[in-house]
């Protein structure tokens, strides 16, 4: 009896601390548009998300963040180029062609990558990636390629992790299978394994999107941070991020509000890829 | 084996919620918030107030000028730090904020050492930010491209640098922008051609600071308004304080702290100040 009520209680919290999680994402949905949904009705949609002007401090103030989610797509898009290439490949070397002793390096090392925290990424590109883009591009240094660059490795623990995990999931019976009909190891992998772990991987590169778009504090130190449309790789650039952070502590009243709605921009993106991320999923589930 | 997991976290869930309950104390604490330029300044008055003091402490945070006004205006926090006057700032009530100016902070321009130029006047300025003047050989400096470099939109620091050197009406060139004066120090420090703006301060060997038309950035020419760029410190209160917050803001008004802490922190006490200025801008002269 006294088993039986326990078990109930126990259950009790079991239950409730699975809808905090669930509780969480509802009351940020509703605290961010309750915040900046106003805003962007007052400003004007279409004002807000294609004005070309961010001049928070002038006199008419103008809040246009075309340049913001055209520099986030834009570094987002670099980055992708950048990391999915070397994340692929050394997801792949790692999980079929790789020496058990370098595994036993390799994949500790991309853990730890993961687990650098952001504002170290950013030190290091200040410190590492900027002089030698100041040596070779010219002006400060702090432009859109650092940005991509620096963005590009940040998101290889993501792809590579999530890449490696999928091509190993693969039932060996298809490798096997494929070397019984006489395929060398290396075709094998490559037109048989890899393909099958297809959906996995183009999971791993929507969550690095994710991570690159959602990036705030690395960013911020290097990119230079110009609200003005990436135009050229060698010119700053600003994202939807970078807007936020750069200038909450200083904004009040409608610059405020104007800030909260670049969240809900920001938010919607992330909305779109995570739901994409699901779509993929479920489609290789099948 | 089931029984005995439950009890384990049992104990464990009242354990967590037992910590909660800690000794009742006869405590008293406020919370002063907002601008990084003057968050130095309270938080080391507000250890050797708590020191001093037993029992009182000061709660001192950051998040910028705009976040102070906005909470002091909310009467959320019993005191706002802010680098500029509430009634400069957009969407603040000022009429029920109290202003209290417990120090002055100078702002002058910084460049990377080895441009050439040294002096400066505010017109060269004024023209080196709305990107008119772009290289350091137009100031008969070396041949040289100018960067700009900016703090972010509302910082305090920004909107007092451009209240001084730019027009009514003018604006900077959309050029790079940082969040903070350490980060600006540390660009400008690295990067030729570079100039910006922090307070004195900020300061230091691996940047060389402009003299205006002559005009050293010293705490002595501010004191005397003969360099221009300065700004008051506040601490608003909502309406008049009382209690710990008026014996907090005393305290650091009185005649000890304005003479040691705040030279020894790079401000200049408010008490030294030989003109006194308003929100327009306006200065007289204090006997």
């Amino acid at each position: 009896m006294k088993t039986k009520k326990l078990d109930g209680f126990m259950k009790g919290v079991f239950f409730v601390s699975a809808l905090t999680s669930v509780l969480a994402i509802i009351l940020i949905c509703i605290f961010i548009f309750a915040g900046g949904v106003p805003f962007i009705l007052d400003y004007g949609l279409s004002e807000f998300l294609f004005g070309q002007k961010w001049s928070p401090s002038n006199t008419p103030a103008s809040f246009g963040i075309l340049p913001m989610i055209m520099g986030s797509l834009a570094v987002t898009f670099g980055a992708i180029i950048v990391g999915v290439p070397i994340g692929i490949l050394t997801s792949i070397f790692m999980a079929e062609f790789c020496p058990v002793w370098l595994h036993k390096i390799l994949k500790p090392a991309v853990n730890l990558m993961a687990a650098i925290p952001s504002i170290v990424y950013g030190f290091f590109a200040l410190q590492a990636i900027v002089p030698i883009m100041r040596q070779f591009v010219g002006g400060t240094g702090m432009n859109m390629l650092t940005a991509i660059i620096l963005l590009g490795i940040m998101i290889l623990p993501t792809i590579i992790g999530l890449s490696e995990s999928s091509i190993r999931a693969v039932p060996r019976s298809y490798y096997t299978g494929s070397m019984a009909l006489g395929a060398t190891h290396e075709r094998s992998v490559m037109r048989v394994v890899v393909p099958a772990a297809k959906s996995g991987i183009v999971s791993s590169v929507i969550l690095g999107i994710g991570r690159a778009i959602g990036e705030t504090m690395a960013v911020v130190l290097i990119a230079g941070n110009q609200p003005i449309m990436p135009e050229s790789l060698t010119l700053g650039v600003r994202t939807l991020t970078t807007n936020i952070v750069l200038e909450m502590a200083y904004a009040s009243g409608e610059h405020r509000e104007a800030l909260i709605a670049t969240a809900v921009v920001l938010f919607v993106f992330i909305l779109i890829i995570n739901g994409t991320f699901l779509i993929i999923k479920k489609k290789g589930a099948k | 084996m089931k029984l005995k997991n439950s009890r384990l976290m049992l104990t464990i869930a009242f354990a967590f919620i037992l910590t909660a309950c800690g000794p009742v104390v006869e405590e008293e604490s406020i919370t002063a918030v907002g601008s990084s330029a003057l968050q130095p300044l309270v938080e080391a008055a507000g250890e050797q107030y708590g020191a001093e003091n037993v029992g009182k402490f000061i709660n001192v945070q950051g998040g910028g000028s705009g976040t102070g006004l906005s909470q002091i205006a909310a009467d959320a926090v019993e005191i706002g730090n802010s680098d500029i006057f509430a009634e400069e700032k957009d969407g603040i009530d000022a009429s029920k904020l109290v202003d209290h100016r417990v120090a002055v902070v100078g702002i002058t321009p910084i460049v990377t050492p080895g441009t050439g130029v040294t002096d400066v006047s505010i017109e060269e300025l004024q023209k080196i930010f709305t990107g008119k003047i772009t290289n350091w050989s137009e100031l008969g400096g070396k041949d040289l491209p100018i960067t700009v470099l900016n703090r972010a939109s509302g910082s305090g620091t920004r909107a007092t640098f451009e209240q001084w050197v730019l027009e009514e009406g003018q604006n900077s060139i959309i050029t790079q922008e940082q969040e903070s004066s350490g980060t600006v120090r540390q660009i400008v420090a690295n990067t030729p051609g570079t100039i910006s703006y922090v307070a004195f301060s900020y300061v230091n060997d691996d940047v060389e600071a402009l003299t205006i038309n002559g005009v050293e950035p010293t705490d002595e020419n501010v004191k005397t308004n003969e360099w221009l760029i300065w700004s008051y410190e506040h601490m608003y209160t909502h309406g008049e304080p009382t209690g710990l917050t008026k014996e907090f803001i005393d305290y650091i008004m009185s005649d000890d702290i304005q003479a040691t802490l705040i030279g020894a922190l790079g401000y200049i006490p408010t008490s030294q100040m030989e003109v006194e200025r308003d929100v327009e801008g306006n200065t007289v002269p204090v006997e």
